[in-house]
């Protein structure tokens, strides 16, 4: 029964998928080339952020493009702050006025144009266009709050589970407790040691939780890639930089600026190593989660385009085959990317409350 | 690199790390604080539990071991009762083999040395008896004698003969 079950959460994630690929057969008028270059902009698209939470569209038989979904609020700030509806700059087909402001739409960012929504390029194709600053609530933004809001009440219910049931998890809190008492006691305690893990053991639970469901929300129909997204994983490699510098001891510091035990020449030379390495290190983690689920995404979106592009039955379902295993990996990748980075941020307080008995 | 940073957003990147910091204090407050409390008490409960447990029963083993060394203690203390009673037992009964010896052997010498002295008694007075009667033999005899020397004889047989001794 349990098999039954994984089995067709599988197959439910990976319909997604074909969803979206069977829209972008009928995708994008736009990119009128071949069926190569339309999967190509269609992963391009799927990949980056949007204005509206649209899961798939379809052509109608006028011709015209129908998005599934709902629009979300743009807000900008552009000399004050500029609130509408994503509707209404209709998939960039629309030039939105905002008093004396048009803004339009663009490969994913919004612009200001004129009346006629006129984008105009330098000589190295890039949009001269002015862009307002855009803090608009995009899909991301939706699924991190919609995520934001499964934890806290998950793991709420699991906290007062403890409080009603005598001091034992009960419902889905029996599927958490072993990860939370995994993440505390094999990630945390060996890491940062007995005497400082608990004060970094929130940042580790939220982050091992937030990343891992984002991961895999990103396998589910819904299309969406928040944790492939660089500005999400800065934000997050960012908080790592700063608690590990924030609650760093002055041992820390002393082994970045003065290392002890080496001789002065030495000293110098290990300095500038040693500093450039506290920002490498977050600056790894960034782009590690980046790439991994960025390219996790490309690979299963490409391998169900291929399907299309073979367009026969044996490379089909050798391609389908290939995509089903695939997205088992990327359910594992989900997981083991969360895990890495949230040891690896362990790994990084450690050494920031790490103390020393003696110079070596 | 141009193309990481064209991708770049900084609205997302605002938004993003509002949430997670956001959601960092709500769930420490609401959620982790209290769920790694509860842990931590369940653990420590188990923990003192177990250790409840443990000293209870090396309690109870050392009342086990108190117990039999008391039992052995009682045992070895019956087997020493038992072995000098026999003991008393055995010395009474040499001892009264020995008083009866003696007692025996000191009531023989008193019959010997009472019969000696009955024997001895006696021998007095057979001889006072002898010497009386040759007295009076010999005072008939001398009465006789002037008569003649058969009769003389014939009384001394005849008055031995009277004797009875």
């Amino acid at each position: 029964m349990k098999k039954k079950q994984f089995i067709s959460a599988i197959f439910f994630v990976l319909s997604g998928f074909f969803v979206q690929a069977s829209d972008e057969a009928l995708k994008d008028e736009e990119t009128s080339g071949d069926l190569k270059s339309e999967i190509k902009a269609y992963i391009r698209h799927h990949l980056q952020d949007t204005h509206d939470f649209s899961v798939g569209s379809y052509t109608t038989e006028e011709g015209k493009k129908k998005y599934i979904g709902f629009s979300l609020p743009v807000i900008l700030w552009d000399d004050g702050l500029v609130v509408f509806s994503s509707g209404k700059l209709k998939h960039g087909k629309a030039v939105h006025r905002v008093g004396s402001k048009y803004y339009k739409l663009y490969h994913g960012k919004i612009y200001q144009t004129n009346a006629e929504g006129l984008i105009s390029y330098d000589a190295d194709k890039h949009v001269t266009n002015s862009k307002p600053l855009d803090l608009s609530m995009t899909k991301s933004v939706m699924t991190m709050l919609f995520t934001s809001a499964l934890m806290f009440f998950l793991f709420r219910g699991l906290a007062q589970s403890y409080k009603r049931n005598g001091s034992i998890a009960s419902g889905v809190g029996r599927f958490f407790e072993p990860i939370v008492l995994y993440i505390r006691d094999d990630i945390a305690i060996p890491n940062i040691g007995k005497k400082h893990y608990k004060k970094y053991m929130s940042y580790l639970l939220t982050i091992f939780f937030f990343i891992w469901f984002l991961n895999i929300l990103g396998l589910s129909p819904l299309g969406i890639n928040v944790t492939g997204n660089i500005a999400v994983t800065f934000g997050l490699a960012l908080l790592t930089f700063l608690i590990t510098n924030l609650t760093a001891n002055k041992n820390y510091w002393a082994h970045i600026f003065w290392m002890p035990g080496v001789p002065v020449i030495m000293k110098i030379v290990l300095a500038p190593i040693e500093l450039l390495g506290v920002i490498i290190k977050p600056f790894s983690l960034l782009i590690r989660l980046y790439a991994n689920i960025q390219a996790g995404h490309i690979v299963l979106m490409s391998l169900i385009g291929l399907m299309f592009i073979f367009n026969n039955w044996l490379g089909s379902s050798l391609s389908f085959v290939l995509a089903f295993a695939i997205s088992i990996i990327e359910v594992l990748v989900a997981l083991l990317q969360a895990y890495i980075f949230t040891m690896l941020s362990a790994l990084y307080f450690g050494f920031a409350v790490e103390e020393h008995e003696e110079a070596h | 690199m141009e193309k990481l940073l064209g991708e770049f957003s900084f609205g997302l990147f605002i938004w993003q790390t509002f949430i997670v910091v956001g959601l960092l204090l709500l769930l420490r407050k609401f959620a982790w604080n209290p769920i790694l409390n509860a842990i931590d008490d369940r653990e420590e409960g188990i923990r003192s539990a177990l250790q409840s447990a443990q000293d209870a029963r090396a309690e109870m083993q050392n009342l086990q071991a108190d117990n039999e060394r008391i039992l052995k203690e009682a045992r070895a203390e019956r087997d020493g009762l038992l072995k000098e009673a026999r003991e008393i037992k055995q010395k009474m009964i040499e001892d009264a083999k020995e008083e009866a010896k003696t007692q025996a052997a000191q009531i023989m010498t008193q019959a010997q040395a009472a019969i000696e002295s009955e024997k001895q008694a006696a021998i007095a007075d057979l001889k006072q008896e002898v010497a009386s009667l040759s007295i009076e033999i010999a005072e008939k005899v001398t009465k006789e004698s002037l008569s003649e020397d058969k009769k003389q004889t014939q009384l001394v047989e005849k008055l031995l003969k009277d004797v009875n001794l």
